[in-house]
């Protein structure tokens, strides 16, 4: 049994760890990283939703986000030229919802605190079904895609020029974020999860020379910090996401550390030398 | 530095066309109230090489975004090919190489052969992926612009002029029939400024390509194209270079408003 559900952890932390990177990439370089929070936080009114509805809160959480991805996509059209007020309209309304969901009685169960900041033993077999699923929607998507989405994320007025669809495009990578956001928070949790959209993509970006690179490595800061979380999270019993995003945190700075020691060795070799 | 190549894909459009690449006919346009060009009448044929120049402001990128359909005329209408913009849907046949191309985040994570891929994706379409053919065709345009010993260069490592070649190549690896490059030579040093001279003219003469540039620099420009456009609200002058030059002063001082003196570059 104790066997189970660490195989079941490391399974869903892996794909969490191969997912999240892989949109986070595309969110942070088009200075998108704030829909990350904002669909956690949609979420967390999501999963409220479904504790006081008695449906299973992952798949309320799912649907409520790629509905606030609709919404954020009409808002934006709205507001051209303030495109930034379509968040946060639709975090600000994400909070409130779930602050009222939240302050009903039977929604305040204990489940909840597993799904704020991540838990091993909640892991079960519906939640690595939907991982894997969103895992499929995902990978095939950004294989396909992955041109005309680098594309739109390095030049995405020249991408329009070139007849490709960018709003649809724009439209596809949010509700992959959605859908990746939401599928994660079991094991991240709602808190945690954007940390772990941008941290391992902010480290990548200190290396990479070519987006290609940059991906890769995402992944594997991200791997890497999800697989040293989980085994002090199992030794100490902590809340995994906790760890996992502590991990996160301490690879950047190490890296951040490195690029400044190998800055300065290189500074100090010239100056020898001259 | 810059070699060449010929290549059968651009070797047939030597045809002899009659037919205006580009018609401009009457446009006028204004963004919101403010008019900028007016009543602007041209016609651009199969391998010229037009110059566009005129004040700071005086509209030049807003006419190639005219010719682009970024922008709608509010009155006359853009032909392409004899076509209205609406009815041009293969958007691959035109490269554009867009004013201050090189003002990026120079820490974006892309090397010079991911961008000049992305050239290819209006040819290939959105769900094709790129295929041997794609990758010969980015190593081609790479080498046509000198710059196939940077191909896994991180872009933003690279000096002004090389950036402004790799979205040049960029542009080619579209295989596009008319390319429009607004203002490309600010900021790149005169001797890759005569490189890139010679790079339009093989382009130009070599491949039959049409190409429009907008530029500020009139005694380069008008050394190099052999159609001219000037241009401040409305046109001061369109047609050959020769006709030109034979009337410079008088044309420059009423584009300008005032004497302009030229300065050539001799090299
Ligand atoms: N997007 C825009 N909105 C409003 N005015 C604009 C816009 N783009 C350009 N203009 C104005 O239109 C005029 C012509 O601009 P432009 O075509 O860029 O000139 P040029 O390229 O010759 O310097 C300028 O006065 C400029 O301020
Ligand atoms: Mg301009």
């Amino acid at each position: 049994m104790q066997q189970g559900f660490m195989q079941r952890a490391l399974l869903a932390g892996i794909m969490v760890a191969v997912l999240c990177p892989t949109i986070g990439l595309f969110l942070v370089l088009r200075r998108l990283s704030m829909i990350g929070d904002t669909l956690a936080h949609v979420s967390l009114a999501g999963v409220a939703g479904g504790i006081l509805a008695g449906v299973y809160p992952p798949v309320m959480a799912l649907s409520f986000s790629v509905l606030a991805v609709l919404a954020i996509e009409k808002l934006r059209r709205t507001y051209q030229h303030y495109a930034e007020l379509s968040i946060a309209i639709i975090l600000s309304g994400a909070v409130g919802l779930a602050g009222i969901l939240l302050s009903q009685k039977n929604s305040a169960s204990s489940d909840l605190m597993s799904y704020l900041f991540g838990s091993i033993v909640a892991v079960n077999e519906q939640d690595l079904l939907i991982l894997a699923a969103v895992m499929v929607i995902v990978t095939v998507t950004v294989a396909i895609l992955y041109q005309p989405l680098f594309y739109i994320t390095w030049q995405e007025e020249k991408a329009r020029l070139s007849g490709l669809p960018v709003s649809t495009l724009n439209l596809v990578l949010l509700i992959l974020a959605a859908l990746v956001i939401a599928s994660s928070l079991r094991i991240v949790g709602i808190l945690l999860v954007s940390s772990l959209i941008t941290l391992p993509v902010a480290a990548s970006l200190q290396w990479a020379r070519s987006f290609a690179h940059a991906f890769w490595l995402a992944q594997g800061y991200a791997l890497t910090a999800v697989i040293l979380g989980l085994a002090l999270s199992y030794g100490f019993d902590w809340a995994p996401g906790g760890t996992i995003v502590l991990m996160a945190v301490t690879l950047l700075i190490l890296t951040l550390l490195v690029k400044w020691l190998i800055r300065s060795w290189r500074r100090h070799g010239l100056s020898t030398s001259a | 530095m810059i070699k060449r190549i010929d290549h059968p894909r651009w070797r047939d459009r030597n045809k002899i066309q009659t037919e205006p690449v580009v018609e401009l006919r009457g446009v006028s346009f204004a963004y919101d109230d403010r008019t900028v060009l007016t009543d602007i009448q041209l016609e651009i044929y199969p391998h010229d090489f037009y110059g566009i120049i005129g004040p700071n402001g005086s509209g030049k990128s807003t006419l190639l975004k005219l010719m682009l359909g970024l922008v709608t005329p509010d009155a006359g209408e853009v032909l392409l090919w004899g076509k209205p913009l609406t009815e041009n849907t293969n958007r691959a046949r035109v490269g554009y190489v867009p004013q201050k191309a090189t003002a990026f985040n120079a820490s974006f994570p892309a090397t010079v052969a991911e961008v000049v891929a992305t050239g290819r994706i209006g040819r290939r379409g959105l769900f094709a992926r790129p295929n041997p053919q794609d990758r010969e065709i980015v190593a081609d345009c790479l080498e046509r612009v000198g710059m196939a010993d940077f191909a896994h260069r991180h872009i933003g490592q690279l000096s002004g002029g090389q950036q402004q070649r790799v979205f040049i190549a960029q542009a080619l690896a579209g295989e596009p029939e008319l390319l429009l490059l607004d203002e490309p030579t600010v900021g790149v040093d005169s001797e890759q400024q005569s490189l890139f001279y010679d790079l339009m003219t093989h382009l130009n003469h070599d491949l039959g390509l049409t190409i429009v540039m907008v530029s500020h620099d009139i005694g380069v420009v008008t050394e190099r194209v052999n159609k001219l456009a000037c241009v401040n609200g409305r046109l001061f002058y369109h047609g050959e270079v020769s006709l030109f030059k034979d009337r410079q002063t008088e044309i420059l001082s009423r584009l300008y408003g005032q004497v302009v003196e030229v300065v050539y570059h001799h090299h």
